[in-house]
């Protein structure tokens, strides 16, 4: 992933000449682990996940805070990474779809998602899931409909909406009891 | 995107010093507009200062009575804040209206008052635009102008403040708290925007490298009977067609006070004091509400495909009135 974004950014450089800049130094922990970056200072934090540190379970889909499927965790709140940089982020904690399961136990959220089917292409299933897990942190959601207010940015063009509210409700009630 | 360097400002006379040894360089806080921007490269700094890490994220009581929000408090946070919650839930219900729940987590106080139009003249750097490039034109006057506005316009531009927040603040009298190189100035919100006249690229009346530093709100009795009413295309996530912030404090069914503040028509939140003082002292009634829609909307001026807002801000006006009057 890293020797192949090197190349694909080399030949980028020579095509496009872009200004150079020098590259800063950003620490992240993503899921428990620390990680160095030098990168340049408009990479934003989707890009820096994806190719830079390879965790490609963060979906980029209109890259405009449009969209919701590259939200991730910070500190545990839940924010679109297309709509930030990487270097803003410096020394927090990052948990992308990739961390939240304990090894091979699926994290509730996701047993509930595949309990429920609530995905058909996949394509925005782990910002739904990361964005669930958000909103049960912030605790604000208390029936249906305003776990569907809460999730409305989140797109799902294959309309999976209603099997999604249905798991979201399902680790509300195990949360509750 | 173009390239640009960083600095991280440590705090508000770092970001101010920093500002004013920069050119070219814009402020950066939640990220939520700027950076959305910049990838369409209406925006091109040379240089970002972020705020984002300044300690300017508390939400306090002032001395009389009022409230005090942090510039860097994200809307998240000032919308969920019990005593805004309890004391100012107009303001509560208009940012929550806004946006998505993790913009909300991202987006800043300061940064929501400089969210720039969602014109989408503005956005696409192919046609002409008086607001991104001074004196090339404004396509949206005589071009598909359904989300533009029908008060306060020029002929140079017709475009909309496109924030929630903003309305409801315009509504409570809101003071802003700036801090810039000649030192600290407060603004009364009704004139922190500005409307497009001859200078549409203007948003506002702040200069270069003037950093928001708070919000303050005074008090009021205008906890009771309060909604924003936003009407748009889709139920969730969307900007408003049209949106009403409105207040009222009752006597029995006498009004001691009412605010009215428009959203969506107008480079500025859109509020008349002098139609809400008619009404002091007067019934609240659908017939007296009807009264001071008309003067809201008695200078407006459609465009062709936003015309129908005229008529659509006089009934969500009555509308979010009479829902208010009845709520106790
Ligand atoms: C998909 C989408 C939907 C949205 N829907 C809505 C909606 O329905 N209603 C709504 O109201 N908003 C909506 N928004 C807009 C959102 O509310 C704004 O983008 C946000 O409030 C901007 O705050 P920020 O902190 O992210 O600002 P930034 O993007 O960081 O900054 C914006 C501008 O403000 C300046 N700035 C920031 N802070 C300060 C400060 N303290 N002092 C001086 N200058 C400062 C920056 O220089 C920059 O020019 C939406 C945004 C997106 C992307
Ligand atoms: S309305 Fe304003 S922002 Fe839109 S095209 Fe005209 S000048 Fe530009
Ligand atoms: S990719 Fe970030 S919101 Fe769509
Ligand atoms: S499952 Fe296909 S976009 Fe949601």
């Amino acid at each position: 992933m890293l020797d192949f974004f090197k190349q694909a950014s080399g030949s980028h450089e020579t095509t496009l000449a872009p200004p150079p800049a020098e590259p800063a130094e950003v620490r992240l922990n993503i899921n428990g682990q620390q990680h160095t970056l030098q990168i340049a200072p408009w990479v934003s934090l989707l890009d820096a996940l994806r190719e830079y540190i390879g965790f490609t379970g963060t979906k980029k889909g209109c890259d405009h805070g449009q969209c919701g499927a590259c939200t991730v965790l910070v500190d545990g709140v839940r924010i679109n990474s297309c709509m930030t940089l990487a270097i803003m982020r410096d020394g927090q904690e990052i948990t992308t779809i990739e961390g939240l399961s304990h090894g091979k136990e699926l994290h509730p959220m996701q047993k509930a998602f595949i309990d429920h089917d609530a995905f058909q292409c996949g394509y925005c299933t782990p910002g739904q899931i990361c964005s669930a897990v958000g909103l049960i942190n912030e605790g604000k959601a208390n029936n249906l409909e305003d776990i569907k207010e809460l999730m409305s940015g989140n797109i799902c063009r294959c309309g999976a909406y209603t099997n999604i509210n249905a798991a979201i409700i399902q680790v509300k009630g195990e949360v509750q009891s | 995107m173009n390239t640009f360097s960083y600095t991280r400002a440590n705090d508000v006379a770092d970001a101010v010093q920093n500002g004013s040894v920069k050119t070219n360089f814009k402020f950066i806080a939640g990220g939520t507009n700027l950076l959305d921007l910049m990838k369409e490269n209406v925006e091109r700094p040379d240089h970002l200062i972020d705020l984002s890490r300044i300690t300017l994220k508390e939400i306090e009581d002032t001395a009389d009575g009022g409230l005090r929000l942090g510039a860097l408090a994200t809307n998240a946070n000032t919308a969920y804040n019990q005593k805004v919650e309890e004391r100012y839930p107009l303001l509560s219900k208009a940012i929550l209206a806004g946006a998505s729940p993790q913009l909300r987590n991202m987006a800043t106080n300061g940064g929501n008052l400089f969210q720039r139009t969602r014109c989408y003249y503005f956005y696409d750097l192919a046609t002409p635009c008086n607001k991104r490039e001074p004196g090339s034109g404004c396509s949206a006057i005589n071009g598909y102008n359904r989300i533009h506005a029908i008060l306060g316009t020029s002929e140079h531009c017709i475009a909309t403040h496109p924030s929630d927040m903003c309305v409801a603040l315009a509504a409570l009298d809101a003071k802003v708290n700036v801090t810039g190189i000649h030192g600290e100035k407060v603004i009364d919100f009704a004139d922190f925007h500005r409307l497009p006249g001859d200078q549409p690229q203007f948003d506002n009346i702040l200069e270069p490298g003037d950093v928001v530093t708070s919000l303050d709100l005074p008090k009021n009795n205008l906890s009771k009977h309060v909604t924003y009413l936003k009407l748009r295309d889709r139920q969730s996530y969307a900007f408003a067609i049209v949106s009403v912030a409105a207040a009222l404090e009752l006597d029995g069914d006498v009004i001691k006070d009412i605010r009215v503040a428009l959203g969506g028509v107008a480079h500025k939140p859109w509020r008349i004091k002098s139609a809400e003082i008619a009404l002091i002292g007067k019934a609240a009634t659908v017939e007296n509400f009807k009264v001071l829609a008309e003067n809201l909307l008695a200078d407006a001026k459609g465009f062709g495909s936003n015309t129908f807002k005229i008529e659509l801000a006089k009934r969500a006006i009555v509308r979010a009135l009479t829902e208010v009057a009845k709520a106790i």
